[in-house]
């Protein structure tokens, strides 16, 4: 049975295998993570403006495979072909989501029939089309999802990350 | 929009911080937390050495990682007076849960009271009483002297039939053995109040007065019971959203054949395999789903059936396994009773006595009785014939080698709330007993429950079948009226109705209030005893937080909850422990024992300045400072085992309690019972449990059948993942109100598009017994014609539409409700943000 699109699973493999996604391939080379200023006297942390990929990259509704802030936290790029909260882009499609599932840190798979994340170890499911809403499941938090910006050559910066990510109690990992 | 709480990064718990043992407040499964405090200056680090972990939190965490935690579980609340940071997080150490969390009970922390970060400012703080036209903030001795002198006056006036009470019987938080000790030595052991109801139900009685006549106590088995079954079966539940860690930690690990090594181990010499799991239920959830996707189809039997028909099923069940002679001989023979009882003269449309709807007899006697073949029951429940024969098959039908196959059977609201609860409720202890699968391994007929459970008090005074408490309302009977943790506004049936009538009655007494000086005490007693002569009530509400019945109450008296207090309750295995207080209760609020206690004084008083010292003298026993001084007066007094149980040697035992009853103290620790019956002794008079002879007889409650065939569609209503009970805490989530709004209906696609309803339309929901609304969910495996909508939401109240009509022993009959739809709105604001997809986990 297949279990999740094959690009997610191979990324999830990788991450839990701790290679990271620096052997991701094509993926990987569009990620260049930037040493965060987390200086403790702000208020909110500094998030790095990383280059996740470029629109060129993406292919409608085929999910790509990233990591934001960090080469830690893995994610994806959707591009979704209709305008969806946080979109960015000439049409507003362009999205993008942590894949650790905030309940228990399992990876999410994309479903690309109803372009939902969901989670292989309790079920939750994850609305791309909606800013990340829980559709259900036991997650306490709708899905993080990121702040991006494309600029004039199309490539996609993320700048930020409106929920806390599993597993670590700062978005930007400090020391 | 969904809602994000661009939280970036949360304060580090330090490795000195306090730490509290938690059992969750909310469902049945009470999963173990830990509540970790610090003072709200100090902080962790991500260093090893800086943190309560003991890990180097700037690395990130693995999944599963108990060294994490999500917003929802931090808050800053207040700790003898002071800020303090809190973070509330799943034990990883508590055998129930292994450290999961639920939506549910891993927001503990955020629906916390807390002014610096405004948290449930909705929580009450001070009493409130009616004065000058509205709810007016003031002290305890001022509201409990009114509530005294009124309640005094009018058990004067009409004797303690005139008090009607609503009172919460169970665990968690809005319970606890302290609490229900207290509630019932107030109306139980002071006074002998018939009049009281429970929170959901409009009368005093069990869910399951079957199982329990019949000599099975309905928490008979442990959770791991459930790791070690060959079939379990799931009647009228939807374990993944309603006993979620249970599910998830102890079903599942079965179901996928992960508990296999422990099969073998503890019950060697016989054949062991993944279990199979069968659902009964009409609607497919995301239960069935979780386990289509664990286990394959082929593992998975649902059975849909008509609603209300599982009675029809479960004798078709026991008449196919006994034919086949699938059953345990010596159990029954050794166990049970071996003379058939005489059967009542009704028989079999009534039972021997309005309080014993069914009749209770040997096995071959009930079998008699209870016979239906495979194909009536297909008939009546609308199953494929095959269908039942395969369940008969998974639940009794011996493995390899001869050996006996362990079925536990799961059942809750589907048929608690169903159709003849009584005798449906015997017909599947029928196959429990029959297959000898009380007191085993891997057995068990049990309720899955809803609530924790922490019932201890004297004796209830009144009758069986119970006064129809809400009935007795409606007919403008009582003077005074005392809520605890219960609003019927939101959780009865026939809700609509029952509004506009106690409306009526309590603003009869505003009126009157609002006529005299709050300060002429006397005057104002006077008017409040007039206005009960004109159909007045006088309603006092102790809760949380303001409820829906609250706005037509004329006291409100503060109470503190779990973790403001320190709690015991027990949960679906009989786990007993001891949530210790962690933070202080807003304002004045105080644990709903010692207000019992403080009413119970005051009324003392009020009846000795009456003269009335015989009266009075009721009321000593409630010198209580403390609720270990309720719980040591109450449980460890009057508890079976309780004798051996105290708050320290609970807290010794941690978030794994004891299983009750305790039945030792020994090297320390707490002895206690994993399953009941181990020893073939059931809970009857003489040992023997008893069948039940129980035949089919259609819809039982008045009014459903013609319900049934007036209205179009089946409004079967229920429980959603995201939302505790009523929601009344949840109501303040930004996370959860996000999420539903309204309260949802499931329906099916194609019913919608006749009707013009596009997802998130609002509708209404309507029949003879009221109006309701609800926001339309597309649902593809929703049957046609068949809805389910969410329960006692605040915005939408599915229990207007419920019918009066009740089985014997006042039992509602919730679920077999059916009504016509018509839309009211379009998509309104709120559920523009909200997801329409299907619930059901995609592979």
């Amino acid at each position: 049975m297949k279990r999740c699109d094959r690009k997610v699973d191979i990324g999830r493999r990788w991450f839990l295998s701790g290679a990271g996604v620096a052997a991701a391939g094509a993926a990987a080379a569009t990620v260049m993570p930037q040493r965060a200023d987390a200086s403790p006297q702000l208020a909110r942390l500094r998030y790095p403006a990383n280059r996740l990929a470029n629109i060129s990259d993406l292919k409608p509704n085929e999910p790509l495979q990233v990591a934001y802030p960090d080469k830690e936290a893995p994610g994806v790029l959707l591009k979704l072909g209709k305008t969806v909260p946080g979109g960015v882009g000439p049409e507003g499609d362009i999205v993008g989501f942590t894949t650790m599932c905030p309940h228990k840190g399992f990876p999410l798979a994309y479903s690309s029939s109803d372009r939902t994340l969901n989670c292989s170890g309790h079920y939750s499911r994850f609305d791309c089309e909606n800013g990340g809403q829980e559709i259900w499941g036991h997650a306490t938090q709708n899905l993080p999802q990121y702040q991006l910006r494309v600029d004039a050559k199309g490539d996609i910066y993320a700048e930020g990350i409106d929920e806390l990510l599993y597993g670590r109690l700062s978005n930007v990992l400090e020391g | 929009m969904t809602f994000k709480r661009n939280i970036d990064r949360l304060p580090i718990i330090p490795a000195d911080a306090k730490e509290h043992n938690v059992t969750c407040q909310f469902c049945i499964v009470g999963c173990g937390y830990k509540a970790y405090s610090w003072g709200i200056n100090d902080q962790g680090g991500t260093s090893a050495s800086d943190n309560k972990f003991g890990v180097d939190l700037a690395k990130q965490q693995l999944a599963m990682t108990p060294n994490w935690y999500a917003p929802s579980m931090y808050n800053i609340v207040k700790q003898d007076g002071k800020d303090v940071h809190l973070v509330v997080k799943p034990d990883p150490n508590c055998v129930v849960n292994s450290g999961l969390g639920s939506i549910r009970g891993a927001r503990m922390a955020e629906e916390s009271f807390s002014e610096a970060r405004s948290t449930q400012q909705q929580r009450l703080t001070e009493p409130m009483v009616w004065r000058y036209g509205q709810m007016q903030p003031t002290s305890w001795d001022d509201a409990l002297d009114l509530v005294a002198r009124v309640t005094a006056a009018v058990i004067d006036a009409q004797g303690e039939d005139g008090l009607f009470v609503s009172a919460f019987d169970h665990g968690g938080a809005g319970g606890g053995y302290e609490n229900t000790w207290g509630t019932g030595k107030l109306y139980f052991g002071a006074m002998k109040i018939k009049n009281i109801r429970i929170h959901n139900r409009p009368a005093y009685n069990s869910e399951v007065h079957g199982t329990r006549d019949m000599g099975v106590g309905e928490l008979n088995n442990c959770y791991e019971d459930a790791e070690l079954a060959d079939t379990i079966i799931a009647v009228g539940t939807n374990p993944l959203e309603t006993q979620t860690n249970y599910f998830l930690n102890h079903w599942i690990p079965n179901i996928q054949g992960a508990s296999l090594d422990k099969k073998n181990k503890l019950m060697p010499n016989e054949p062991h395999a993944a279990a199979r799991i069968i659902f009964i239920d009409p609607r497919r959830t995301v239960s069935v789903n979780a386990c289509e996707v664990e286990a394959g189809k082929n593992n998975v039997l649902h059975l849909a059936i008509n609603s209300g028909t599982d009675l029809a099923l479960f004798n078709a069940l026991f008449t196919y396994i006994a034919d086949k002679g699938w059953v345990q001989k010596d159990f029954i023979e050794k166990s049970t009773l071996r003379t058939a009882a005489t059967r009542p003269p009704l028989y079999p449309a009534r039972g021997d006595s309005p309080g014993m709807p069914g009749h209770l007899t040997s096995f071959e006697a009930a079998l008699e009785g209870c016979r239906t073949s495979i194909d009536d029951a297909a008939k009546i429940t609308g199953l494929d014939p095959a269908d039942i024969v395969k369940a008969a098959e998974w639940i009794a039908m011996p493995k390899e080698g001869g050996k006996r196959r362990r079925t536990m059977i799961g059942y809750e609201k589907g048929l608690i709330w169903g159709n003849d609860n009584y005798r449906t409720n015997g017909a599947l202890v029928n196959i429990a007993l029959a297959t000898g699968n009380i007191g085993q391994l891997g057995g068990g007929v049990v309720r899955l429950g809803g609530h924790q459970e922490g019932y201890v008090r004297p004796d209830y005074p009144g009758s069986r079948p119970a006064p129809y408490v809400d009935q007795l309302l409606l007919d403008g009977k009582g003077g005074v009226h005392h809520i605890w943790a219960c609003d019927h506004y939101k959780t009865t049936l026939n809700a609509d109705k029952f509004k506009q009538n106690y409306k009526k009655r309590t603003d009869i007494m505003k009126d009157a209030m609002s006529a005299v000086p709050y300060g002429d005490q006397k005057a104002m007693v006077a008017a409040i005893l007039a206005a009960i002569g004109k159909g007045g009530l006088f309603a006092v509400d102790v809760d949380i937080v303001p409820t829906k019945i609250g706005q037509a109450c004329h006291v409100w008296l503060p109470a503190a909850t779990a973790g403001e207090m320190n709690l015991t309750s027990m949960n679906g295995e009989r786990r007993l422990r001891l949530t210790e207080r962690y933070m202080d209760p807003p304002g004045d609020a105080m644990p709903d024992c010692l207000i019992a206690a403080r009413l119970a004084n005051n009324l003392e008083r009020v009846f000795r300045e009456m003269g009335k010292q015989s009266e009075a003298d009721k009321f000593k026993g409630f010198d209580w400072k403390t609720e270990e001084d309720a719980f040591t007066d109450g449980y460890h007094g009057n508890a079976k085992g309780g004798q051996f149980v105290t708050y320290e040697r609970l807290r010794a035992m941690g978030n794994n309690g004891v299983q009750e009853p305790a039945t030792a103290f020994d090297n320390g620790k707490l002895v206690g019972t994993q399953r009941l019956y181990t020893d073939g002794v059931f809970s009857t008079e003489d040992g023997k449990a008893r069948f039940m002879d129980a035949p089919w007889r259609g819809l039982e409650a008045p009014g459903k059948e013609e319900e049934s065939k007036k209205f179009a569609f089946l409004i079967n209503n229920g429980r959603a993942n995201h939302v505790w009970q009523s929601a009344y805490l949840d109501q303040e989530s930004d996370f959860v109100m996000g999420r539903w709004p309204y309260p949802f209906i499931q329906m099916n696609p194609d019913d919608m598009k006749e009707m013009g309803i596009s997802a998130g339309d609002l509708v209404e929901v309507h029949n003879d017994n009221g109006a309701t609304q609800a926001m339309a969910y597309p649902t593809p495996t929703a049957k046609r014609k068949q809805t389910f909508m969410l329960f006692a939401f605040p915005m939408g109240v599915q229990g207007n539409v419920v019918s009066p009509g009740v089985n014997e022993l006042i039992i509602p009959n919730y679920k077999q409700t059916w009504g016509d739809i018509r839309k009211i709105a379009s998509v309104p604001g709120a559920a523009r943000g909200t997801s329409f997809k299907s619930w059901e986990y995609k592979v």
